[in-house]
C-alpha cells in the first residue's frame, strides 16, 4: 500500500474534472485520478454544443436563458444556482475558445450559436440561437480542449486509477474529508491518496439502465463512495430520457438533428409530435418528446415488426446541410443499422442519457452532509452533483455548460480551502473497506455471476422506472432490486489476478450501480406526483404544494447492520420566477 | 485445449422464428505474464447477431465464458478511442465493427495494436503513444500579452482549414499501423503528428515555428514512407497521410 499527500485531488478526468484541475494545479498541488485514459471520458460523447448568451447571431441574454433552465426543470431549479450559470455561461465559453476550442464561426468570425429545445427568446416567446456548437462533436472538442489545457500546465494525472472509497474523519463533531482509497488497475495494488481538499466529477450512473447513452464505464463509483459514508444523494428519481437513441443500441443522436428540421414520425408516417405539442412539435423539452414516443409505441403505432421504435426523419434535409452539421451522427446511421439517412428514417427510441440528481452541493461546489452543513474538504461537480442547476428535467446545452461552470467553481473553491486548512488525521485502518471488498470478491466460491445480476438489473429499470411510472411499477423494481443485491453477495469472479483484473473492477462497479438504482426506485416511489424526467401514471400532475422540493436520500445502518435508505427534503431556492403551468 | 462455446440464449418459444444468430469463432491473442510468459492464441465459439459489434462479441465472451479476457473499452461507438485493436490484421476500434462486416465464416483474429508493449490480452501501455502526443505542444500558444475581453476571431474558411484534424480521438489506430513506427518507436508517429498539424494549421495559433521544427527532428516528419496505412487505419476518416504531407510541405516552404 502506497500514502500519497496532495493539497487537492479530483475524482475523475471528464469535463468537469479536468476543468476544476486547470484551476486546481495553478493554486495547490492537486493529482487527478481517473479510472480512464482522460481522453476516454463520456464528455466526449456529447454532440449538440453548449449554451451560453454570447447573442452572437441575436439578441439574448443570461436572464432569458436562467429562466429556460428554471422552466425546463419543471421549477424544481434552485433559481440563484441557474442565475450563477446562465450569467458565468459567458465566459466559460470564452475560456474554452481561448484555450483554443474550434468551435464553428459566423461569416464575421465570431462563435457560431443555434437553436436547441427549450431555448427561448424572451421567456418563452419564441426559439433563439443560444447553443455555442462545433458541429456535431461540441463535447469532443471540450474534453480535448481541456485536456490540451492540462498538458500545457503540467497536470498529473494517475490513469486507470479506480476510487473505491472516500474517507471521512470526524474532528470535534464535525465530519471532514481525509482522502480517497484508489485502486490501481495495473498492478492491484492500492493506494492511499491524503487530500486537504477532495473533487468528485466521476460522471454519471446511466448504466443500470439497459437502452442507454451511456459509456459501459458510467456506474456512479463517486455518488456510491460518498454515499456508503453517509452523505446524502439528492433528486436521484430525476433521469433524463433522451427522445433520439438508435433502436436497441441507445446510442445518442443529437437533438440538433431535429434543430436542423428533422421530424418524429410513427408507422403511419405520421408527425406525431403535432398532437402532443402544437407550438415546438419535435422541438418540445426532452420528457415531453419521449413520453409522446412512448404513448405512440404504447397505442399500437411503433415501427417495426415489434412496433417498438419510431422514425427520426431527415430524408427531407439536403445532404449537404447533414454533412456540414451532423456528419457524426449520420455516420452512426450509416456503421450500426446500414441505413442511408439521405434516403432512409432511422429507427429511434428514448434513451437514458443523464442523471439529474446526485450529490448535494451548493454553489461553490462544496458537498452538503444534510440540507446546509458543508462537508469540509469536500466537493463535486458534474454530472455526479446535484447543484440543482437541472432539477427534474435538464435543457440540451446545459450540461457542457454545468461541467464548466462548477467544474471551474469547485477547482478554485477546492484548491483555496486547501491553501488554508491542514491535513485531516487518518482512521486507524482507512484502506481496510477496500481491502475487504476485494477480498471478498476475489475468493468468493459464490455461484453468481456479475453480468447476470447486471442483466437482470437493466432490464428491471428499464421496464419500471423509465418514461413512465406507477406505484406499482416502482414497488416491482424495489423488491428486484433488493433480490439482486441479497444475490450479489454471493457474486463470484473468474479473474484471481492482480493485473488489469477489470473482471474484478466490473464487479465493484455492479455493486455501485445496484445501490445506486435503489436510491433511485425508492426516491421515485416517495414522489407521488409527476415532474419533469418523472412521471407518475398514477399521479400525473405536478403538485407543487407537496413536492415542490428536492428529495435527500440517507443510508441508514440499523443496530442490526440492516442497511435502509432515509428520505429528507430541502427546500426549493425560488428567486425571481414564480410556479406556472409548463407549456412549450 | 478445448474451445469454450457459448450456448444459444434465445427466448424460448421463438425456436422456430427465423434466428438472426449465427456461430462464429473469435481467436483471441492472450498474454497474462502472472500465469504465462508466453502468448498464446485462444478460440471462443459464440453464437451472436452478425449486426452486432466485435466489442459486443468480446463483452459475451468476458461475461459468459472467460472473465480473465481483458480489453478496454468505453462508450461503445467509437468516441472515445479505447478500443483500437488488430482485427483479421487490420487495426479497427472493436466497437465501430460489425461482425458482418468482417466475413463471419472464418476465424475472426483479434490482438492488440502493434508497437507498444502488451501488458494484458488486448492491453497494452499508451504511455509512450501519449508522450509523442505531449512532445509536439498540442495546445494553443499566443504570442497575445493582453488576452482578448471576448473571443478571438476566425474566419469560418481559417476554421474548416485545419477541420479534419480536430476529429482525431487519440485512439492509436493510425500510429500503431505505421511499419515505420513498429521498426522504431522513437518515431512520433502519425497521431502525433496529426495533432501538431490542428494547431499548426489553426489561424489563432503562434508557435506553428516551435513544433515545425520538432518534427523535423531525425524521429519526426521525414520518417514517414507513405504507406497509407495510418489513413487506412483511422476509424474517424481523418485523411492522415495528407496532413503529415501539408506538415511536411510547410517544413519545405515555411509558408503556412
Amino acid at each position: 500500500m502506497k500514502i500519497h499527500k496532495y493539497d487537492t485531488v479530483i475524482v475523475g478526468a471528464g469535463g468537469a474534472g479536468m476543468r476544476a484541475a486547470i484551476e486546481a494545479t495553478k493554486r495547490s498541488r492537486t493529482a487527478v485520478l481517473t479510472k480512464l485514459y482522460p481522453t476516454r471520458s463520456h464528455t466526449g460523447a456529447a454532440q449538440g454544443g453548449m449554451a451560453a448568451a454570447l447573442a452572437n447571431v441575436e439578441e439574448d441574454n443570461w436572464e432569458w436563458h436562467t429562466f429556460d433552465t428554471v422552466k425546463g426543470g419543471d421549477y424544481l431549479v434552485d433559481q440563484d444556482a441557474a442565475e450563477i450559470l446562465a450569467k458565468e455561461a459567458i465566459d466559460s465559453v470564452l475560456d474554452l475558445e481561448k484555450m483554443g476550442l474550434p468551435f464553428n464561426r459566423t461569416p464575421d468570425g465570431l462563435i457560431d450559436q443555434r437553436r436547441f429545445g427549450g431555448h427561448s427568446r424572451n421567456h418563452g416567446e419564441a426559439p433563439v440561437r443560444r447553443s455555442c456548437y462545433a458541429a456535431d462533436r461540441t463535447g469532443h472538442m471540450i474534453l480535448q480542449t481541456l485536456y490540451q489545457n492540462c498538458v500545457k500546465q503540467g497536470v498529473e494525472f494517475f490513469n486507470e486509477f479506480y476510487v473505491l472509497d472516500q474517507i471521512i474523519t470526524e474532528v470535534d463533531g464535525v465530519k471532514k474529508s481525509a482522502g480517497v482509497v484508489a485502486y490501481e488497475l495495473a498492478t492491484g495494488e492500492i493506494h492511499i491518496f491524503r487530500a486537504k481538499s477532495v473533487i468528485y466529477a466521476s460522471g454519471g450512473c446511466g448504466k443500470f439502465f439497459k437502452v442507454t447513452s451511456n459509456a459501459h464505464t458510467l456506474t456512479g463509483d463517486g455518488q456510491a463512495a460518498v454515499f456508503r459514508r453517509g452523505i446524502p444523494l439528492e433528486d436521484m428519481e430525476f433521469f433524463q430520457f433522451h427522445p433520439t437513441g438508435i433502436w436497441r443500441m441507445g446510442i445518442l443522436l443529437t437533438e440538433g438533428a431535429r434543430g436542423e428540421g428533422g421530424i418524429l414520425r410513427n408507422k403511419d408516417g405520421e408527425r406525431f409530435m403535432e398532437k402532443y405539442a402544437p407550438v415546438m412539435k419535435d422541438l418540445a423539452s426532452r420528457d415531453v418528446v419521449s413520453r409522446s414516443i412512448y404513448t405512440e409505441i404504447r397505442e399500437g403505432r411503433g415501427c417495426g415488426p415489434e412496433g417498438d421504435h419510431v422514425y427520426l426523419d431527415l430524408t427531407h434535409l439536403p445532404p449537404e446541410q447533414l454533412d456540414a452539421k451532423l456528419p457524426d451522427i449520420t455516420e452512426f446511421a450509416r456503421t450500426y443499422l446500414g441505413i442511408e439517412p439521405y434516403t432512409d428514417p432511422i429507427p429511434i427510441q428514448p434513451t437514458a442519457h443523464y442523471a439529474m440528481g446526485g450529490i448535494p452541493t451548493n454553489v461553490m461546489g462544496e458537498v452538503l452532509a444534510d440540507n446546509t452543513t458543508v462537508v469540509p474538504g469536500l466537493y463535486a461537480a458534474g454530472e455526479v452533483a446535484c447543484v440543482s442547476v437541472h432539477g427534474a428535467n435538464r435543457l440540451g446545452t446545459n450540461s457542457l455548460l454545468d461541467i464548466n461552470v462548477f467544474g471551474k467553481r469547485a477547482g478554485i473553491a477546492a484548491a483555496e480551502y486547501a491553501s488554508q486548512a491542514d491535513f485531516v488525521e487518518l482512521p486507524g485502518d482507512p484502506e481496510a473497506f477496500v481491502v475487504e471488498q476485494i477480498e471478498r470478491l476475489r475468493s468468493s466460491t459464490g455461484t453468481e455471476r456479475v453480468a447476470t445480476i447486471r442483466r437482470e438489473l437493466q432490464e428491471t429499470m428499464d421496464a419500471n422506472v423509465m418514461v413512465f411510472r406507477t406505484e406499482q411499477t416502482i414497488k416491482t423494481a424495489v423488491e428486484k432490486i433488493a433480490e439482486l443485491k441479497q444475490r450479489y453477495k454471493n457474486v463470484a469472479i473468474q479473474d484471481k489476478g492482480k493485473r488489469f483484473n477489470t473482471d474484478l473492477l466490473e464487479a465493484i462497479e455492479l455493486g455501485n450501480l445496484l445501490d445506486l438504482a435503489e436510491v433511485m426506485a425508492v426516491s421515485a416511489l416517495a414522489r407521488k406526483e409527476s415532474r419533469g424526467g418523472h412521471y407518475r401514471e398514477d399521479y400525473p400532475n405536478r403538485d407543487d404544494v407537496n413536492f415542490m422540493r428536492h428529495t435527500m436520500a440517507y443510508r441508514e445502518v440499523g443496530a442490526d447492520g440492516t442497511e435502509s435508505i432515509r428520505l429528507d427534503y430541502k427546500p426549493v431556492v425560488q428567486t425571481r420566477y414564480q410556479p406556472m403551468e409548463r407549456k412549450y | 485445449m478445448a474451445t469454450p462455446v457459448l450456448e444459444k440464449t434465445e427466448p424460448a418459444g421463438s425456436a422456430s422464428a427465423a434466428s438472426p444468430y449465427i456461430t462464429v469463432t473469435f481467436r483471441i491473442r492472450r498474454f497474462n505474464p502472472e500465469v504465462s510468459a508466453e502468448a498464446t492464441w485462444q478460440d471462443f465459439q459464440i453464437e451472436i447477431d452478425p449486426k452486432e459489434r466485435v466489442l459486443d462479441g468480446l463483452h459475451k465472451i468476458k461475461w459468459d465464458l472467460d472473465g480473465s479476457l481483458t480489453f478496454r473499452r468505453s462508450c461503445a461507438h467509437g468516441i472515445c478511442g479505447s478500443d483500437a485493436m488488430r482485427i483479421n490484421g487490420k487495426n479497427r476500434l472493436a466497437c465501430k465493427t460489425l461482425i458482418k462486416d468482417i466475413n463471419p465464416e472464418k476465424p475472426i483474429t483479434i490482438e492488440p495494436i502493434k508497437g507498444l508493449t502488451v501488458l494484458k490480452d488486448l492491453v497494452v501501455d499508451m504511455e509512450p503513444f501519449f508522450q509523442a502526443y505531449r512532445d509536439v505542444m498540442p495546445f494553443l500558444i499566443t504570442k497575445d500579452t493582453n488576452e482578448p475581453t471576448r473571443e478571438r476571431l476566425q474566419s469560418p474558411e481559417d476554421r474548416e482549414r485545419f477541420d479534419d484534424t480536430t476529429k482525431c480521438i487519440l485512439c492509436a489506430a493510425c500510429t500503431t499501423s505505421c511499419p515505420v513506427f513498429w521498426n522504431d518507436g522513437q518515431y512520433f508517429g502519425p497521431a502525433a503528428i496529426v495533432n501538431a498539424h490542428r494547431f499548426i494549421f489553426d489561424s489563432r495559433d503562434d508557435a506553428a515555428e516551435q513544433r515545425l521544427e520538432i518534427l523535423n527532428d531525425k524521429d519526426g516528419v521525414w520518417r514517414c514512407r507513405t504507406t497509407f496505412n495510418c489513413t487506412d487505419a483511422c476509424p474517424r476518416g481523418i485523411e492522415v497521410t495528407k496532413a503529415i504531407a501539408e506538415v511536411k510541405r510547410a517544413l519545405i516552404t515555411r509558408r503556412l
